[in-house]
C-alpha cells in the first residue's frame, strides 16, 4: 500500500515538474515572440498576433486587448513591451508577462506599437478566439459574430471544434449560420446546395442578403444553385411577413390596451348611468400626473413607485370622480346632453389646474429598468416590455373589473340599477350610492389607465384631450354597458388600426377607422354587444 | 299649410326677441358705417377697423350660434359637430381668396397658391379649379357643407341614431375631418391653412370700406338666417320638428316621416353654419385646421346654452356675450379665461338650463303672474 502511494506522490511531483516547465517554456517563447514586436511591420505584427493567440497563457488575451485600444507600448532603452495606462505623472506600466504593475515611468522613454486598420481585424479575430470560451453566452455570440467577419481554414476549425461543445441555442446557431455561409462561399455544388437549404430557416438579415445576391445571374453561375436559393428567399421571405404580421398584431393588441383601459371606465359610468363623462381624459390625465408625483417623492426607487402610483392613481381619480358626480352630476339625471356639457366644462377646469400646479409643459415620467428594453424573440420579431405589460395589466384591471360587478355586493347593485334603476330603488338598493361608487370606480379606473399611459406618452395637461374621442368610439362600437364588448372593440380597433398604419400613415389610418365606425354605428345603432331586455329601450 | 303660406313678416309680430334683435342689427347696420368712414380718427367717437371686424366676427358667429340653436333648440339633436360646417364654408370661401391672389403670393406664381410652390407641385388639383371664379366658390360655400350633411344626416337618421350617440360621432366627424386637413397632402395649406389673403372681388381686404361692407353684409346674413329659421320653426314642419324634439317616438307613430323632417332641418342648419364661416373668413383672415377642433363645436353649443336654447334670438345673445368675454379674458387675464369657460358650461347647465334670455322671460311672467312652462324632453 505504501509503495503505491510513494509512486503515486512520484507521479505527481513528476507531472508538476512537466507542467512548470511547460510553462515556463511558454513563458521564454512568448518573451522571445514580444521582443520581435518593436521593429515588426504590419505585416510581421499581424504573424506575431497569429502566434500569440496560439499560445495559452493568460497574459495573453489582456494584451491583445491593450494592442487594440493602442495601450501597448515599447520601452525605447530596451524594447521590452508593457501595456501602459496613462496616469498624471507619465505611464502606470503593467509587465504583460507577468500581469503585473511595474510602477510608473515618465511617457518620453516609450514608443507606441502601432496599429492599422488589417491588424485592427487580425487582433479582434484573435481577441474573438478567447472569448469563445467564455462562460458567458452572449459574449460566446459576440465572439462568433465577430470571427465570423473574417473567415479563414483556422477560424473555421475553431468554430467547428466549438460547436461540438456548445450547449447555448443562439450560440450555436450563429455559428451553424456562419459555417453554412462560408460552405456558400467555397463549396462544391452539393455542399452549397445543402447549406442553401440549412440557411432557408434563418431569419438574419445577412444570410437574406447573401442568398438574395446569389439569385442574381450576373454574380452567380451556377444554375441550380440560383434555382435553390431563389426558393429559399421565398421561404424566409414567407416567414418574415408571418412575423412581422405577428409584430403588427402585437402593436395593435397594445395599442388596443390602452384604448380599452381608457374606454372601460366611461363604460361603466354610461352603462350603469347613461351619463357620458367628458372629464373622463381628463382624470386619466390626473393619474398620468400622480405617477408623475410619486416618482418626484422616492426618485431612487422608480420602480416601487409605479407599483404604489397604481392604487394612488385609482384613489385620487376616484374620490375626483365621486365629487363631480356628488357636486354637478346628480343633478343633472335625465338630462344626459347637459351632463355632457357640464362635464366637458370640468375638464377645461381640471386641464387649466394642472397647467397652473405642474406648468403646462410635459412632465417627464421615468420608465423602471424592468419596463424598458425589449424581448428579442428572433432576429425578425421583438416586443418591447412597456408595451408588453400594459397589455397584460389591461387584462389584469378586465379581470379585476369583471370579479368585482359579478361577485361582489357592489357589483349586485351596479348592475340592479343598470337593468332598472326604478325596481332596484324600489327593492332596497341605495341608487345615489350606488350612482357615487360607481362613478367612482369608472373614474378610478381611468385614472389607473392614466398610469399605464405615463409610460407610453408624454404626460401634460392635453394627454386626456387626446383620447377622449377615441375611447368614446371603443364604447360605442363594442355596445354601451358591456365589458366584453368594449374588451372586444378596443382590441380589434387597436389591431385594425395597426394593420392599416402602413398602407395609409397613421393620420389617414385613425381617419379611416373614425369613418368605419361612423358607418358601422348605422348598421348596429347600439354597437357590437348591445344591451339587452328593458334597459335598451330608453 | 297656413304657416307655410303665411309671410314671414307675419311671424315676427308676435316675436319680441325677434324684433329687438332686428332693431338691434338695423341700428348696428347705420352706426358702425358712420362710425367707422364718417367720423374721423382722432375723434373719440371714431370706431377702429379693428373693432368693425371683432364685430362682424362676432356676428357670424351668431349666425352659427342661430344654425346650432336650429337643430339642437328645436330639433333636440346636439351637434357637438358643427364647426365642420363653419369651417368647409370658410374654406371654400378661403379657396376662392387664394386663388384671387393670384401672382401676388411670395412666389409669384400666377397659378398655384404660396403652400403649393412650397410643396413643389406642379399643377393645380382637380378640385382647386372653378375656384377662381366667385360664383363657384359661393355655390361650394352652401353645397359643400350641404352634401355632407346630407350624407351624414341620411346615414344618422335613418338608422335612429339619437342622443349621445348622435352627438359623439358629430364629434368624431369633425375630428376626422380635423386630422385630414392638418395633412399637408390633402392640399388644403395643412397645418397653416390659408391665409395672406389680398382681396374680394376686387375690393381690397385692408381697405376699411370693404370691411364695412363685409360687416354690412355679415349683418344682413344675420337678419336673414333668424328670419328664415323663425320662418321655419313657425311653419307647419316646424312644429313637427318640435314634437319630434319632445317626443319621437310619439311623432312617429302618428305618421310622420320623423327622419326626413330632422335631415331636413339639419342640412338646412349645415349650410347656414356654412354661410357664417363663409363670412367669418375673410374678415378674420386666416382659415385652419383649428377650426375643427371638437373644443370649437362644444364652445358653439355653449354660446347656446348661455343665451337659451330654442329662442334663437337667445343664441345671438349667447354668441355675443361669451365672445365679448372670451376678447377681454384672453388679453387681460388670459390664465383664467379656461377657468371662465369651463364655470360657464357648468353654472349654466346647473342653474341657467333656459340660458340668459329663459332667465330674463321667465322672470317678467313670474311677475305677471303667469305660470312658467319649461319645455323638457330635449335634454
Amino acid at each position: 500500500m505504501s509503495r503505491l502511494l510513494q509512486r503515486a506522490f512520484c507521479l505527481l511531483v513528476l507531472t508538476l515538474c512537466v507542467i512548470r516547465a511547460a510553462c515556463g517554456a511558454d513563458d521564454a517563447q512568448l518573451a522571445t515572440v514580444l521582443s520581435a514586436l518593436p521593429q515588426a511591420s504590419y505585416a510581421d505584427k499581424a504573424e506575431i498576433v497569429n502566434k500569440l493567440a496560439g499560445m495559452h497563457s493568460p497574459g495573453i488575451k489582456p494584451l491583445l486587448s491593450a494592442m487594440l485600444d493602442g495601450s501597448v507600448y515599447a520601452r525605447t532603452s530596451d524594447g521590452k513591451i508593457f501595456i501602459v495606462k496613462p496616469v498624471d505623472a507619465g505611464f502606470e506600466l503593467t509587465d504583460p508577462l507577468t500581469g503585473k504593475s511595474a510602477g510608473t515611468a515618465p511617457t518620453d522613454g516609450f514608443d507606441a506599437i502601432g496599429v492599422n486598420n488589417a491588424l485592427r481585424r487580425t487582433l479582434r479575430t484573435a481577441i474573438a478566439r478567447f472569448d469563445l470560451d467564455d462562460p458567458d453566452p452572449p459574449v460566446r455570440k459576440a465572439a462568433v459574430v465577430e470571427m465570423l467577419r473574417s473567415l479563414d481554414d483556422a477560424t473555421i476549425l475553431l468554430l467547428g471544434e466549438r460547436l461540438k461543445v456548445e450547449h447555448d441555442a443562439s450560440v450555436r446557431s450563429e455559428i451553424e449560420v456562419g459555417l453554412e455561409l462560408s460552405d456558400l462561399e467555397s463549396g462544391t455544388t452539393p455542399k452549397r446546395l445543402a447549406a442553401i437549404d440549412q440557411l432557408s430557416r434563418s431569419l438574419n438579415p445577412d444570410v437574406y442578403n447573401k442568398l438574395a445576391g446569389l439569385t442574381d445571374p450576373a454574380t452567380e453561375s451556377d444554375a441550380a444553385v440560383r434555382a435553390a436559393a431563389a426558393k429559399a428567399v421565398r421561404h424566409i421571405d414567407s416567414w418574415r411577413k408571418f412575423y412581422s404580421a405577428l409584430e403588427t398584431l402585437f402593436f395593435g393588441l397594445s395599442l388596443g390596451s390602452v384604448l380599452v383601459l381608457a374606454a372601460i371606465g366611461l363604460s361603466i359610468t354610461f352603462g350603469v348611468m347613461g351619463v357620458i363623462n367628458m372629464a373622463h381624459g381628463e382624470l386619466m390625465m390626473l393619474g398620468a400626473y400622480t405617477t408623475y408625483v410619486m416618482q418626484v417623492l422616492m426618485p431612487n426607487h422608480i420602480g416601487t413607485s409605479i407599483v404604489l402610483a397604481i392604487p394612488a392613481a385609482f384613489f385620487v381619480a376616484g374620490l375626483v370622480g365621486v365629487l363631480i358626480e356628488r357636486v354637478i352630476v346628480r343633478f343633472l339625471y335625465g338630462r344626459p346632453l347637459e351632463t355632457l356639457l357640464a362635464t366637458f366644462g370640468l375638464s377645461l377646469i381640471l386641464q387649466q389646474v394642472v397647467r397652473d400646479v405642474f406648468s403646462a409643459n410635459n412632465r417627464p415620467v421615468q420608465a423602471p429598468d424592468w419596463l424598458t428594453g425589449s424581448l428579442q424573440i428572433n432576429e425578425a420579431l421583438s416586443v418591447t416590455y412597456n408595451r408588453l405589460a400594459i397589455f397584460f395589466f389591461t387584462l389584469l384591471v378586465f379581470a379585476i373589473l369583471r370579479l368585482v360587478l359579478n361577485r361582489t355586493r357592489l357589483g349586485l347593485q351596479v348592475r340592479a340599477v343598470a337593468q332598472n334603476r326604478s325596481m332596484a330603488k324600489a327593492m332596497g338598493v341605495r341608487t345615489e350610492w350606488v350612482d357615487a361608487l360607481t362613478f367612482g370606480l369608472g373614474a378610478g379606473i381611468a385614472g389607473v389607465a392614466g398610469v399605464a399611459l405615463s409610460q407610453l406618452t408624454n404626460v401634460g395637461p392635453n394627454l386626456g384631450q387626446s383620447y377622449i374621442v377615441d375611447s368614446f368610439m371603443v364604447v360605442v362600437f363594442g355596445g354601451v354597458g358591456n365589458l366584453w364588448g368594449t374588451l372586444i372593440s378596443g382590441m380589434s380597433l387597436g389591431v385594425v388600426n395597426n394593420i392599416l398604419q402602413p398602407f395609409a400613415g397613421a393620420v389617414l389610418a385613425k381617419i379611416a377607422v373614425l369613418v368605419f365606425l361612423i358607418l358601422f354605428i348605422q348598421w348596429r345603432p347600439r354597437g357590437l354587444f348591445p344591451q339587452k331586455g328593458r334597459a335598451a329601450e330608453s | 299649410m297656413d304657416a307655410i303660406t303665411r309671410f314671414p313678416g307675419s311671424v315676427l309680430r308676435s316675436d319680441r326677441g325677434g324684433s329687438v334683435l332686428l332693431g338691434l342689427l338695423a341700428a348696428l347696420a347705420l352706426i358702425v358705417p358712420v362710425l367707422n368712414l364718417a367720423v374721423p380718427e382722432s375723434s373719440g367717437l371714431h370706431l377702429s377697423t379693428y373693432t368693425v371686424a371683432l364685430l362682424g366676427k362676432y356676428l357670424t358667429y351668431a349666425v352659427l350660434a342661430v344654425a346650432v340653436d336650429l337643430v339642437w333648440g328645436y330639433c333636440g339633436i346636439l351637434s357637438l359637430g358643427h364647426a365642420a360646417f363653419f369651417a368647409l364654408g370658410g374654406y371654400a370661401i378661403g379657396m376662392y381668396l387664394m386663388r384671387e391672389i393670384g401672382a401676388r403670393g411670395v412666389y409669384g406664381n400666377p397659378l398655384l397658391p404660396d403652400f403649393m410652390v412650397f410643396l413643389n407641385w406642379k399643377e393645380l388639383p382637380w378640385y382647386w379649379h372653378g375656384f377662381d371664379m366667385f360664383w363657384f366658390a359661393a355655390l361650394m360655400v352652401i353645397v359643400v357643407p350641404g352634401l355632407l350633411a346630407l350624407a351624414f344626416g341620411w346615414l344618422a337618421f335613418r338608422s335612429r341614431v339619437t342622443g349621445v350617440y348622435l352627438s359623439i360621432i358629430t364629434q368624431a366627424l369633425t375630428y376626422a375631418l380635423m386630422l385630414a386637413f392638418f395633412r399637408n397632402d390633402m392640399g388644403f395649406g395643412g397645418n397653416n391653412g390659408f391665409t395672406d389673403f389680398k382681396d374680394v372681388l376686387g375690393f381690397d381686404l385692408h381697405k376699411s370700406s370693404t370691411r364695412v361692407a363685409l360687416f354690412l353684409l355679415t349683418v344682413v346674413a344675420l337678419a336673414g338666417a333668424y328670419v328664415g329659421c323663425r320662418y321655419i320653426v313657425a311653419s307647419r314642419a316646424g312644429r313637427v320638428i318640435q314634437a319630434v324634439r319632445d317626443a319621437e317616438s310619439r311623432a312617429r307613430f302618428i305618421g310622420y316621416r320623423v327622419e326626413s323632417y330632422k335631415l331636413w332641418v339639419w342640412v338646412a342648419s349645415a349650410v347656414l353654419a356654412g354661410i357664417a364661416g363663409a363670412l367669418y373668413v375673410p374678415q378674420v383672415g386666416i382659415i385652419n385646421p383649428s377650426e375643427f377642433s371638437p373644443v370649437n363645436s362644444i364652445e358653439v353649443v355653449i354660446w347656446v346654452a348661455v343665451g337659451g336654447r330654442g329662442t334663437l334670438y337667445g343664441a345671438v345673445a349667447g354668441a355675443v356675450i361669451v365672445n365679448y368675454f372670451k376678447s377681454y379674458f384672453t388679453s387681460a387675464l388670459p390664465e383664467l379665461w379656461l377657468y371662465a369657460l369651463g364655470a360657464l358650461f357648468v353654472l349654466v347647465t346647473l342653474f341657467l338650463p333656459r340660458g340668459v334670455v329663459g332667465a330674463l322671460t321667465a322672470r317678467r311672467k313670474r311677475g305677471s303672474g303667469v305660470s312658467v312652462q319649461v319645455a323638457g324632453g330635449a335634454g
